[in-house]
Parts: structure tokens; C-alpha cells; sequence
């Protein structure tokens, strides 16, 4: 096959890579991109997307369940609820294929060719893949590594059989009777949560004393109220030992050091990413590592010149809107602009029940790194539309440098607040004080009323409370 | 421990000896697997070599500016580990170029400078908005430098716009006038030499004859900016090199002999039928000559697009080997800079160089009245042993009807 000889080459589609590509091509770049996969990656096709949709018809249907009861206080009756999986899981795909046709139309209106195949690394310029119609040679000035990552592994759960990962679990063709989701982070519950909404006995094990871990417990209380509301069951400080000896449970060791089995037709692991550099000929370049991850700079450059790497294969935090930017960055540096990580925050959020979000520093993060803070807490439960909305739970949390009143970090929890990551990256990205987000007139009745409040009670004054 | 003796490796290209470029360690430092311990120059790439093995320093072969033979004691280096044990030849087997890195020469990275107070705390990241941090790094500021005068310290576009004319105000008062005595020593190394071997190399062993005539490029300019006004989106703006390019090759196919390389040792001259044109192109490390190859098999935007390629390349030293060697003749433009004429060195071991002058709007003589005209003077040197001056004066006046009635360059055949 005739060799292909280009000026950027993207390894890999997902988020961080489609992007690098698509801006790179729009900037004139002559410019190739390598993908297995679908276009879209782990985001577009195991991960984000699919399990947002996966979450929103378990919710829709936790609705009318329990609109089934009568109970509710809006005087709703439903007679009769039941989920179809199947119709659940097809109607999720659709969406994965128009999402992931949609970035395949996107790159070749940016001018970029796309090779279906896995690429391995003949030298630091030179990629061999294996396409379906042979191998093809490509050739590039610089290269871009967006390999992204993979589903950690337990050595003693190894996956198959009732053992899955999160992407088995976005596609089974039937609800389980018990799951068993080993790993308390945010796949586990979001996932644990939608799967007891639709009907599942979910038991959560988790080796930290909270799920979560990476937040706060204010942050957490609400969800796991939610969760134990919900009857799901969560286990901490407890270690998923192996399946039993049928096969047919997970055999965990609870904080006290007994054994004890649970029942589980389909146990769910997830304790993390690892990135995907095996098997790509990425350990003959010996880039240097930082742990696991690919070392980058700050313009994500690795140790060889010419090659740079983005997304999940770099490390922490593994998120798609991290990807995409160092994609769009990477783009504009390899054609000649000048470009530099500068990024204040990368906003997270935790699809739960409620959603968990966070920009920025919290107050414990901004005292380990020695400011004096102040900070303004503002409850939904005083909130018009959260009460109009049946959902009071959660609050809205603002943290400021005490002395210039800058604002430093700003987290939620409640339903719907992960639109409100927007609002809380543009203010740290501005430098925002707290004065300017309260003299920002936040349009009534909203959710987002709780943000101004929040810095207003941060000052000292806060109106409705 | 152990000892491993790094030997100069074969870069592939021929070649008997490298020279020492650049020194990224001194004996007694320690180094990593796959650290870059030297850069060696080979014809005109410089190759990294990085260390297969972590350990100490403790011989050097030579000093910056030395020639190595290939296969001989580059680097000794005292392993830690029993691994490295034997007396080794790191590079005695086939070793593949691909994972040495190929650049071109860096300019020498210039100490950042500036006379305005540290900020308050510079640990902390600047507070600026996004807008003004991308504006801050376009412009070149580090914003660490920068004041900012808005709420909380906050440095607004303002502020970066008032250092930047900071910057450009006079920092000093003008010195009196002085006698200055200090002289500096600066060994000629890499690029530079290969240029100085060059120069010396082509005017020595070459009787250069350099012709030069004017040239009324209004016809074509006229046709330039037609071309540049109704170009596709995907073609680049047209210089006047490309066209030069395709006369040349026009022109090289009647007089097939000043498209040729000459052999002096061997006494063989070789024509090519294939028209590979060197651009001599100045990039930050000095003059190097990529090559557009095939011109004659290149339409005029194909023969823009190339050229503009690999003037990037060699400027951003990404430029190979195969594209910076292989030219059958050469252009090289001073144009942008001015002046009347100039006397171009033949590459050698070609037999011609066309050198470009600016174009100049001047008064001409029609004949009754004198008329505005676009003029262009080419400064041509050819090898005077194989080209005799009336062939080349024959061929820059073919060049010269190629480029003053431009339809000319177009006709097929």
C-alpha cells in the first residue's frame, strides 16, 4: 500500500484526538488520524455519552415508579411502569451513532484523513497500521499520542463471565438481579444508581471510608443519602476478595477482617483507568514516563521531540473536556502558534444522584495551599425553583481568598447542578471576586439564584436566609 | 560496575566522520537511559545520540568542533549495574537512524531580560482573564512580569499593552562615544563550517563567469496578480519563483547542459533529464538549499506548494537529508532585500546558479517616450569549463523571453 506521508498524525479518535485533528485541520495542517475504534472513542462510545443516556431513562423510569405509588405530592397517578432494556440499550446506540457519524463528517469537512486500524509505532516518525485492506505506512513531521485509557483490571476479579467493566455494563441485554459494584468512584455510582433505579439490587464495595474519595463528605452526604434512600447498599473500608466458590458471589472482607459472600449475578469493577500504551509499540520510544502516564510539559510535549501526547494517556484528571482542550492547544502549537497549558481549572462532575460539581479549589485544597479563605454556602432547600422541582437537596459552596476576596474554588451538589460547571470555570478562568458574582443579576427563578447567594452570604449578606 | 564505551554512530548517510556539535554532558555527570549525550553533523543534519545505558561520565572523545570517524570511542560511561559490564559496542550492531532525532543547528536561545521589579508573590499564577492571557503570549510577555491594576491584582489587557510599550522605550541613555578594544573567539562549528567548506570548494575549484541582465517583468506581474485574485482556496499566493522555475525548466530543455553536475576529479560531466531545483534559503542557523525535485513533472501551484513546503521545513529544521541534497541547478533570491546584482556561487558540483534581484518599477525608453516599467535584473553565474559564455548568455536570454511574454512558460511542448 502506497505510504502515506503527512505533516500531524492523530493515534486515536476519542475526544482529545478528533479535536486535535479537527482544528488542525482547519488551520491548514495536512493532517491523518488513526482509529480502531469508532470515531469518538471512550467518551462518545463506553463512556460519557452512553452512560448519560443509560442514567436518564433509569431516572425517567424511577419517575413514573414512583408516580405508581400515589405518593407523590403533585398528585400524579401512573398506572403500571416497566423498562424494556433492550429498547433502553438500542435507543442509547442511536444516539452513540449519530454522535460518532457526526465527528466522522466533522473531520473529513476539516480535511482529515481517517485510517480505520491500530497503529504501532516503527519509530518516532513512522507509524505502521493494520487496516483491514493491509498495512499501511504513515510518515508525519510530528506526531500526537491520544491513545486514551482502559478499564483497570482486579488480578483476583479478573474481567469476563459475571466480571465486567463499565463498558459491558452500558450493554447488557438484560438487568441483573444482584449487582456488585467493586469501586465506590464516580463510574461505580453513577452507574450502581441508575442500575437500582431500573430495578436492581445494587450493593456498593468500596476500600476507602467513603465513596467518593477525591471529595469532601459535605459534598458526598447528599448522595449517599440518596443511595441508602434508594436501598442501595454500600460497604466501606471493605475488599473485594474473589468470586466465591460456585461462581455465583463475590467474596468481599469487611472492615473487621470476616469474610462474607454476597450475592451477585454481574459484579461491576471499577477502580479506575489505566492508560492504553501497550501494544503500540509506544515502550520501543521509551518516552518518559510519570508513573504510568506518558510525561508531558506544559505545551504536552513528551521527552522526544516531534511527539506529543494528550488525553487520558497523560494522567489524572482522565477527562474528556481535558482532552479536548490539550487536542485544540496541541493543534495550534504544531502550527506555529504560540500556545502553553494555562488553564485555571478543569471542572469535574459526578453524574449521582444528586450530581456532585467542582471547579477550582475546595476549602480544604485552598488551605493546604496556605490562603486564608472565607467561604458561602447557600442550601437548595432555600432555593424557589429547587422546591418547585421536588428537589431540595444540595447546596452550592463558594471559596475565596479572605484578604482580596478572589474566588478560588466553587462546588454544588444537587439535581442539575453539573450545568452549572459553566458558570463556576468561567469565574475562576476570569478571576472573578465574590463581588462579581453578586453583582451579576442571576435570573429568578433558577437554580443558579443559589450561586450569587452563596458569594453573597461568602460577604456577609446573604438576602434569603 | 562496568564500563560502556559509546561509539560514533553510522548515521547512514556514507559517511566517515561526524562533527561534534553540541556537548549535552561533561565527564563526571550522571546520565539516564536514552538521555541526549551529543549532537554530531553529519552533511547538513545534526543527529542526537542518546545514551543506551544510565551511569557516570567519564571520557569524552573530544571537543566541540572535532571530527569523530564513525565507529570510533565516542563516550565512556561507568555503569552502575552488572548489566553494562562488558567492554561494549553500543552501536556495533545494525542500529536503525529512525530514533535519533534529526534538527537543524538552534540558534543560540537569547537570556530573556528586563528591568521591572519581581510581582509580589511569584508563586502564585498571574490573575488575568483567558483573552489576556493568549494576547500576553502572542505578544511575548510573561505575565509574571506584569501589574496588574485591576480588582484583587487582576492584570487587564491595559495593563499588558502598558509594559509592552515599557519594553519598547530606550532603557539606557546613549553612551558617549569610546574606544572599544575587547575582541570575541568564536570556533566555527556545524553549519557555518559546512557553508564556509562549501564557499571555499566552489570558488577554489570553480572559473565562475557571471552574466547579468535586466528583465521587464510587467507582463508577468500583470499575470501574477490575475493568478492571485482567482486562485482556489487551496492554492498558495504565487511568488515570482515558481515561475522562474517553470522557465527554467523550459529553458533547460533546449540547452539540456547547464542542468548537470560536474565530476572534476573524474573529469565527467552528468546531464540530468530530470530538473531537481535547490532554493537557497536562509533559515535562523545559516544557508541551507532544499530541493524541489522534479520541477519539470510540477504544475506552477504544485512547484509553489513544494517550495513553500521545504522552506519550512528547512526553516523549522525539520528538513531531511534527501531534501536538502540531490539539486541539478539553483536559485537563489535576494530579492526581498534589495539591491541591483549580485555574483551567485554555484553550488557545486552543479555548472549554473540563477540569482534573483528585486524588481523595481523604472523608467524605459518605448522608443518615443520613457514608460513605467516593472524591471528585474538576474545575476547568473555558471562553471566556465563546461558552460561557455555565449551558451550562457544564450540561456538567461531564453529565460528573459520566457518570463517577459509569460504565456510563453504555459505552452505546452
Amino acid at each position: 500500500m502506497k505510504e502515506i506521508v503527512c505533516k500531524l498524525l492523530v493515534i486515536g479518535a476519542g475526544p482529545g484526538g478528533y479535536v486535535c485533528a479537527i482544528r488542525a485541520g482547519q488551520l491548514g495542517i495536512d493532517t491523518v488520524i488513526v482509529e480502531a475504534g469508532k470515531p469518538g472513542g471512550t467518551c462518545l462510545t463506553v463512556g460519557c455519552i452512553p452512560s448519560k443516556a443509560l442514567i436518564h431513562a433509569a431516572e425517567e423510569f424511577d419517575a413514573a415508579q414512583r408516580m405508581l405509588a400515589g405518593k407523590n405530592p403533585m398528585g400524579i397517578r401512573v398506572e403500571g411502569a416497566s423498562i424494556d432494556l433492550a429498547r433502553t440499550i438500542a435507543w442509547k446506540d442511536g444516539i452513540v451513532g449519530r454522535l460518532t457519524s457526526g465527528v466522522s463528517g466533522l473531520l473529513q469537512r476539516a480535511r482529515v484523513k481517517i485510517v480505520h486500524g491500530r497503529a504501532h509505532f516503527r519509530d518516532g516518525k513512522t507509524v505502521e497500521v493494520e487496516t483491514e485492506t493491509g498495512q499501511q505506512i504513515i510518515r508525519a513531521e510530528t506526531v500526537v499520542i491520544a491513545t486514551g485509557s482502559d478499564p483497570v483490571e482486579l488480578p483476583n476479579l479478573p474481567f469476563g463471565g459475571r466480571v465486567i467493566s463499565s463498558t459491558e455494563a452500558l450493554s447488557l441485554g438484560e438487568l441483573p438481579k444482584n449487582l456488585v459494584v467493586v469501586g465506590g468512584g464516580y463510574i461505580g455510582l453513577e452507574l450502581g444508581t441508575a442500575f437500582a433505579k431500573m430495578g436492581c439490587q445494587v450493593t456498593v464495595v468500596e476500600a476507602m471510608q467513603q465513596v467518593l474519595p477525591q471529595y469532601d463528605a459535605d459534598l458526598v452526604r447528599p448522595v449517599t443519602r440518596k443511595l441508602s434512600e434508594r436501598g442501595i447498599r454500600v460497604l466501606t473500608g471493605a475488599k473485594a476478595i474473589g468470586l466465591s466458590d460456585t461462581g455465583e458471589g463475590l467474596v468481599i472482607e469487611t472492615p473487621e477482617g470476616r469474610q462474607q459472600t454476597l450475592a451477585a449475578d454481574r459484579i461491576l469493577v471499577t477502580v479506575g483507568r489505566r492508560p492504553r500504551t501497550a501494544g503500540s509499540g509506544l515502550e520501543e520510544l521509551d518516552l518518559d514516563r510519570a508513573g504510568p502516564y506518558l510525561r508531558i510539559d506544559d505545551r504536552c510535549r513528551t521527552s522526544m521531540r516531534g511527539i506529543y501526547a494528550i488525553g487520558d494517556v497523560t494522567g489524572e484528571p482522565m477527562l474528556a473536556h481535558r482532552a479536548m482542550a490539550q487536542g485544540e492547544m496541541v493543534a495550534e502549537i504544531v502550527a506555529g502558534r504560540k500556545r502553553a497549558w494555562d488553564k485555571r481549572c478543569i471542572p469535574a462532575i459526578c453524574f449521582t444522584d444528586p450530581e456532585i460539581v467542582s471547579a477550582g479549589l475546595s476549602p480544604a485544597e485552598a488551605r493546604a495551599q496556605g490562603y486564608d479563605i472565607r467561604t458561602g454556602q447557600f442550601p437548595f432547600s432555600a432555593n424557589g425553583r429547587a422546591m418547585t422541582m421536588l428537589s431540595e437537596e444540595g447546596f452550592v459552596r463558594v471559596v475565596a481568598r479572605a484578604d482580596t476576596n478572589l474566588v478560588l474554588g466553587l462546588q454544588a451538589v444537587g439535581a442539575g447542578v453539573s450545568e452549572l460547571s459553566a458558570a463556576f470555570a468561567l469565574a475562576i478562568e476570569m478571576g472573578a471576586r465574590l463581588e462579581d458574582i453578586a453583582g451579576t443579576i442571576h435570573a429568578h427563578p433558577t437554580r443558579s439564584e443559589a450561586v450569587m447567594e452563596a458569594a453573597l452570604k461568602a460577604l456577609g449578606n446573604a438576602l434569603h436566609m | 560496575m562496568g564500563e560502556f564505551t559509546i561509539k560514533m554512530p553510522d548515521v547512514g548517510e556514507g559517511v566517515a566522520e561526524a562533527e561534534l556539535v553540541e556537548w549535552h554532558v561533561k565527564t563526571g555527570d550522571p546520565v539516564r537511559e536514552d538521555m541526549v549525550i551529543a549532537a554530531v553533523m553529519t552533511d547538513k543534519a545534526t543527529v542526537e545520540i542518546p545514551s543506551p545505558v544510565s551511569g557516570t561520565v567519564t571520557w569524552l572523545a573530544g571537543e566541540v568542533g572535532d571530527r569523530i570517524a564513525v565507529k570510533a570511542p565516542l563516550v565512556r560511561i561507568e555503569t552502575s549495574g552488572d548489566v553494562g559490564a562488558s567492554e561494549s559496542a553500543a552501536f556495533s550492531q545494525p542500529q536503525p537512524a529512525e530514533p535519533m532525532k534529526v534538527e537543524a543547528p538552534k540558534p543560540a536561545a537569547k537570556a530573556p531580560a528586563s528591568a521591572i521589579p519581581p510581582p509580589a508573590s511569584p508563586a502564585q499564577k498571574p490573575l488575568a482573564a483567558p483573552s489576556v492571557r493568549l494576547f500576553a503570549r502572542e505578544s511575548g510577555v510573561d505575565l509574571r512580569q506584569v501589574q496588574g491594576t485591576g480588582p484583587a491584582g487582576r492584570i487587564l489587557r491595559e495593563d499588558v499593552e502598558q509594559f509592552l510599550n515599557q519594553g519598547a522605550a530606550p532603557v539606557s541613555v546613549r553612551a558617549g562615544l569610546a574606544k572599544k578594544t575587547a575582541t570575541e573567539e568564536i570556533k566555527l562549528t556545524g553549519l557555518r563550517r559546512r557553508i564556509a567548506e562549501k564557499m571555499v570548494l566552489s570558488t577554489s575549484r570553480i572559473p565562475h563567469i557571471t552574466y547579468v541582465e535586466e528583465v521587464d517583468m510587467t507582463a508577468l506581474e500583470e499575470l501574477r496578480g490575475t493568478m492571485n485574485a482567482d486562485r482556489k482556496a487551496d492554492h498558495p499566493k504565487l511568488t515570482v519563483l515558481p515561475f522562474l522555475m517553470r522557465a527554467l525548466v523550459k529553458a533547460i530543455s533546449e540547452q539540456p547542459d547547464v542542468n548537470a553536475t560536474f565530476d572534476d576529479d573524474a573529469g565527467i560531466i552528468t546531464r540530468y533529464s530530470a530538473v531537481h531545483i535547490g532554493i537557497a534559503t536562509q533559515t535562523p542557523a545559516g544557508l541551507t538549499v532544499p530541493v524541489v525535485r522534479h520541477a519539470e513533472a510540477r504544475g506552477i501551484f504544485d512547484c509553489a506548494v513544494e517550495m513553500n513546503r521545504l522552506a519550512g521545513a528547512a526553516r523549522s529544521g525539520t528538513a531531511t537529508r534527501d531534501e536538502l541534497s540531490g539539486s541539478t541547478i539553483t536559485i537563489s533570491s535576494l530579492g526581498a532585500l534589495g539591491g541591483i546584482v549580485s555574483t551567485p556561487v554555484i553550488n557545486h558540483p552543479e555548472v549554473a546558479i540563477i540569482g534573483v534581484n528585486k524588481i523595481a518599477t523604472r523608467p524605459v525608453w518605448d522608443g518615443t517616450q520613457f514608460v513605467p516599467r516593472k524591471m528585474m535584473n538576474l545575476s547568473s553565474s555558471f562553471d566556465h569549463r563546461i558552460i561557455d559564455g555565449w551558451d550562457a548568455a544564450t540561456f538567461v536570454q531564453r529565460i528573459r523571453t520566457l518570463l517577459e511574454t509569460p504565456a510563453l512558460i504555459f505552452i505546452e511542448g
